[in-house]
């Protein structure tokens, strides 16, 4: 760990430094001016110790996102490992650390999407799509609330949130996991992310409506597949406030 | 309901651009207006709120060891 009164501020350096280097935001103590090789190694062990920091801040969500997007576990490393050391080389011209964490996963989008192009060719992810558009006109329209907010169960509490805070991680991951690709992808990117539907469209060389409808679309699966993962969990057990889901059909 | 007031159907059709902040000027401000008024609306816009961040949290996962490892390796070689 680098010591935090060890290095300048970014407006006393050179600015050469800085325009090459993002401020790391350290600090010097500064009784002597070191000599130019000096500040600029300092400035350089600086950068490493913030951009360890920050990846380590986001290992796990970096991973996670990797996980729901490959649907596996090496691959999902090895989209991980392959982003940092994108990001590793492209950290001099990160302006700003604030931003660090949105600049992060655009590399770790870009890469996988590469990775994903480079694997399925494009007549196959259009196959894909047509095959399952048919399958899942019905899933756009699915809601899970319609299917909970039954008058019925209404008279033991607030059956949507009792289903909803009852969900299993695994379930939930299992159910994002099922969706096919193109439909994933978009959910991944707006739900998990918080992409703008334009930021996703672009990331996908998509027009922004279909975007739109494969959100709807993937979404609506999504809720159905968490609707049979509840009723399925529920099979046996007896109705009643616990179990609002067993009786909403 | 004035002119401008949308139909709980209306809300329902854009109620996930809403959630994806995809609304802005007019049509986000009558969205506002009829989730302040209309207590069915507001429950259903509750609900897939809640549902959204349970949704979210799939992309948390603990980082292996191994990749961890990796990742020290790559900042490593530079």
């Amino acid at each position: 760990m680098v010591p935090t009164d060890f290095f300048a501020p970014a407006g006393t350096l050179s600015p050469r430094l800085a325009l090459d280097l993002p401020d790391a935001g350290f600090l010097i103590a500064g009784q002597d001016m070191p000599d130019n090789d000096t500040r600029q190694r300092q400035r350089r062990e600086a950068v490493r110790a913030r951009f360890e920091q920050e990846i380590e801040r986001l290992l796990d969500r970096l991973y996670g996102t990797a996980l729901r997007l490959t649907r596996n576990p090496d691959d999902a490393e090895d989209v991980v490992a392959e982003a940092v050391e994108k990001a590793w080389e492209q950290v001099p011209k990160l302006r700003d650390w604030a931003r660090f964490e949105g600049w992060m996963f655009r590399i770790l989008n870009n890469t996988f999407v590469t990775l994903w192009r480079r694997r399925r060719s494009r007549q196959d992810r259009e196959t894909a799509v047509d095959e399952l558009s048919r399958d899942s006109v019905d899933a756009a329209s699915f809601s899970l609330f319609q299917k909970l907010h039954q008058p019925f169960l209404l008279w033991w509490g607030t059956p949507e949130e009792q289903f909803v805070d009852g969900l299993v991680q695994e379930d939930l991951a299992k159910a994002v996991d099922a969706l096919p690709d193109a439909y994933r992808l978009v959910v991944v990117l707006v739900e998990l992310q918080g992409y703008t539907y334009e930021e996703a469209a672009a990331l996908l060389a998509l027009p922004v409506g279909t975007v739109r409808s494969r959100l709807n679309r993937g979404r609506g699966l999504l809720q159905k597949a968490l609707w049979e993962y509840g009723r399925h969990a529920d099979e046996g057990q007896p109705p009643g406030p616990k179990h609002p889901q067993s009786g909403g059909e | 309901m004035s002119r401008d007031d949308l139909t709980c159907e209306e809300v329902l059709e854009q109620l996930f651009a809403y959630l994806d902040q995809e609304l802005d000027g007019d049509r986000l401000a009558a969205m506002d207006r009829h989730l302040r008024r209309c207590r069915d609306c507001f429950t259903r816009a509750e609900f897939e709120k809640r549902l959204r961040a349970r949704v979210r949290e799939t992309g948390t996962a603990q980082a292996p060891e191994r990749l961890r490892q990796r990742v020290k390796k790559v900042l490593d070689r530079y």
